[in-house]
């Protein structure tokens, strides 16, 4: 019998066979910790393991993208216990000046197709968007694996997500992404693993995989993975063994839990509705809600591209008076590209503001948050009531975002 | 050995309209506001602080207590201070149709008895499960009995791993177990 994606990458990790139901020990290629959740690893590393060496301190890594840099006392001497775990067990800091993990280790080439990574970051199996298992777990997990390099896993069924058609060309990755949060809900894909085929799949780029990748956490999904022939060249480091490659695509004759079928062709943009990522409406719907500001960034749609397509409808425009758009890129990588390319400019020109890249914009940290009645439209992943302040949420794609902030309603691109 | 039979009030978290709530979120569970809090004897005020008719359950809640939820309990983030602070307050287990992946990890990594009950809406919705039934159960088999209603319920059993942590006490004690065996 053959395997899925999922279950080929833990049998390449894992001595016990890998079937879905199946709980194995999983070898992990790369063990990281946040700002957040890394000072619980510390604790709980130093009470329980003290002076212990680590499993490999050349696989363990800390990334702070939460609070960057620190805006509260806490945050601070949580980084800084971080730092110092670091320094005595000779472990890498990506630090606040990096941006967001998950996206660092990819553009590190740490997360590749084929590999195990594991983060106290919900949504780090965005990672499925190289090809990578990429799993999001609490501090004590963690912990285990900095000590043993190990974790336990139960390896899930997979199920065969088929997009028919194509969108719409006002449409993005998000709008589509957002789509599929409304048809799949919370169930479809609960606790399961997702492949995607289809031409409107198939065809994302390394940005669109991250936003469709990023989601699969509101589908309570495991991680979601787009097969391909051909994987665009940046997810490719230029060592990857074809062995290594292999390990991307499901085997012919694979099994899966069930088969959806779900049509896109000529989907416009979408807006996801307080208070849930999975609300979602034609834009058309919501058309003409008031908004009193706009974000665009997040590990969903923080890519150049991304940032590239609110500027396309920017150039040449202002932020209506009264209403405050904030940018924040994915990563630093991310910046010197928009800063290469002229987009830091037009952001600035049309008065947005333009923060330091991290995770900003979703949790409490260093974007900001919405006060009680603000009503904000944004690129982030969740909307769930408290989640960003006491205001409303708005969940749509950077076009859609940029084209609210000129009209101070919510709008769709193609008006513009 | 650890006790794997557990005997608890419990307490049935329903909406405004009576329905069992759904996709109860990490942030409604403890709120990303407190995230800095890293002592767990700390975490306790802050359970359900941000879940609409329930802001009030660390005062109400007493110890050995049963939470009752609807599915997907633990959805969002990776945090474990959702799981904390309900140990904080001494909470005996959680019982829901089903709990997000990193939820369920993070519950049975830290010893905490979650138990998945597929048909529990149905069990609400008939009102055989109401808050103040005094409930008895056996975690490791999923033996579950209502003992107001007199009324024996199935809990899916724990797996092998989880019964093995759940006995060592937390996945760190069992970790200590594996090397001592090599």
């Amino acid at each position: 019998m053959g395997k899925t994606i999922i279950e080929k990458i833990i049998q390449a990790h894992s001595r016990d066979e890998a079937a879905p139901g199946k709980i194995v020990w999983m070898d992990l290629d790369i063990r990281s910790a946040r700002d957040f959740g890394g000072p619980n690893v510390v604790k709980h590393y130093d009470q329980e393991y003290g002076d212990a060496l680590l499993a490999d301190k050349s696989k363990t890594f800390f990334t702070f993208d939460l609070c960057a840099p620190a805006c509260t006392l806490k945050y601070a001497d949580n980084q800084q216990a971080c730092r110092d775990f670091a320094r005595k067990h000779g472990v890498e800091v990506f630090d606040v000046d990096k941006g967001i993990g998950s996206h660092v280790l990819m553009e590190e080439g740490l997360a590749r197709p084929g590999g195990t990574v594991v983060g106290t970051d919900s949504h780090m199996n965005i990672l499925g968007a190289v090809g990578c298992l990429g799993q999001g777990m609490g501090d004590v997990d963690i912990t285990f694996a900095f000590k043993t390099g190990k974790t336990w896993f139960e390896v899930p069924q997979t199920v065969k997500v088929v997009l028919r058609g194509m969108h719409s060309p006002y449409a993005d990755p998000k709008d589509l992404t957002l789509y599929l949060c409304k048809e799949m809900g919370t169930q479809s894909l609960a606790l399961r693993a997702a492949e995607f085929y289809g031409p409107a799949a198939t065809s994302l780029d390394f940005a669109g995989r991250i936003t469709l990748c990023s989601m699969i956490t509101e589908m309570a999904g495991i991680i979601g993975f787009v097969s391909a022939e051909e994987v665009p060249a940046v997810l490719m480091p230029a060592e990857l063994s074809d062995e290594q490659f292999s390990l991307f695509q499901a085997d012919p004759d694979a099994s899966y839990a069930d088969v959806i079928e779900i049509n896109v062709e000529g989907l416009p943009p979408q807006v996801a509705v307080p208070f849930s990522p999975n609300n979602v409406r034609p834009v058309a719907e919501v058309r003409g809600t008031r908004i009193d500001s706009g974000f665009i960034g997040s590990c969903t749609n923080g890519r150049t591209e991304d940032l590239v397509r609110a500027a396309d409808v920017l150039n040449g425009k202002k932020v209506k008076k009264g209403v405050m758009l904030k940018c924040v890129p994915a990563t630093r990588r991310v910046y010197q590209e928009l800063l290469e390319r002229g987009i830091l400019e037009i952001l600035f020109r049309s008065g947005a503001i333009v923060l330091n890249p991290g995770c900003g914009g979703c949790a409490e940290g260093h974007a900001g948050l919405t006060g009680k009645g603000e009503v904000q439209i944004s690129t982030g992943n969740r909307n769930f009531s408290g989640k960003q302040g006491k205001g409303k949420t708005y969940l749509a794609s950077p076009a859609v975002v940029a084209a609210s902030c000129i009209r101070g309603e919510i709008v769709a691109p193609e008006e513009f | 050995m650890r006790e794997t039979a557990l005997r608890g009030k419990i307490w049935v978290l329903l909406d405004k309209t009576g329905k069992l709530i759904e996709d109860i979120d990490t942030d409604q569970i403890f709120h990303n506001a407190h995230l800095h809090i890293t002592d767990i004897s700390e975490m306790g005020p802050y359970a359900f602080g941000n879940l609409e008719g329930w802001k009030d359950f660390s005062k109400k809640c007493g110890e050995g207590d049963l939470v009752v939820a609807g599915r997907n309990f633990g959805a969002g983030s990776s945090r474990q201070q959702a799981v904390d602070c309900l140990i904080a307050l001494k909470v005996g287990a959680v019982i829901a149709p089903s709990f997000s992946a990193i939820y369920f990890r993070n519950a049975v990594n830290s010893g905490f008895p979650v138990l998945r009950i597929p048909s529990l809406e149905t069990l609400v919705v008939a009102g055989k499960l109401k808050t103040g039934d005094l409930v008895e159960m056996d975690v490791k088999s999923g033996q579950v009995t209502n003992l107001a209603q007199k009324l024996p319920l199935r809990a899916e059993p724990m797996s092998a791993v989880q019964v093995e942590i759940y006995m060592a006490g937390n996945v760190f004690e069992y970790g200590k177990i594996l090397d001592e065996k090599k």
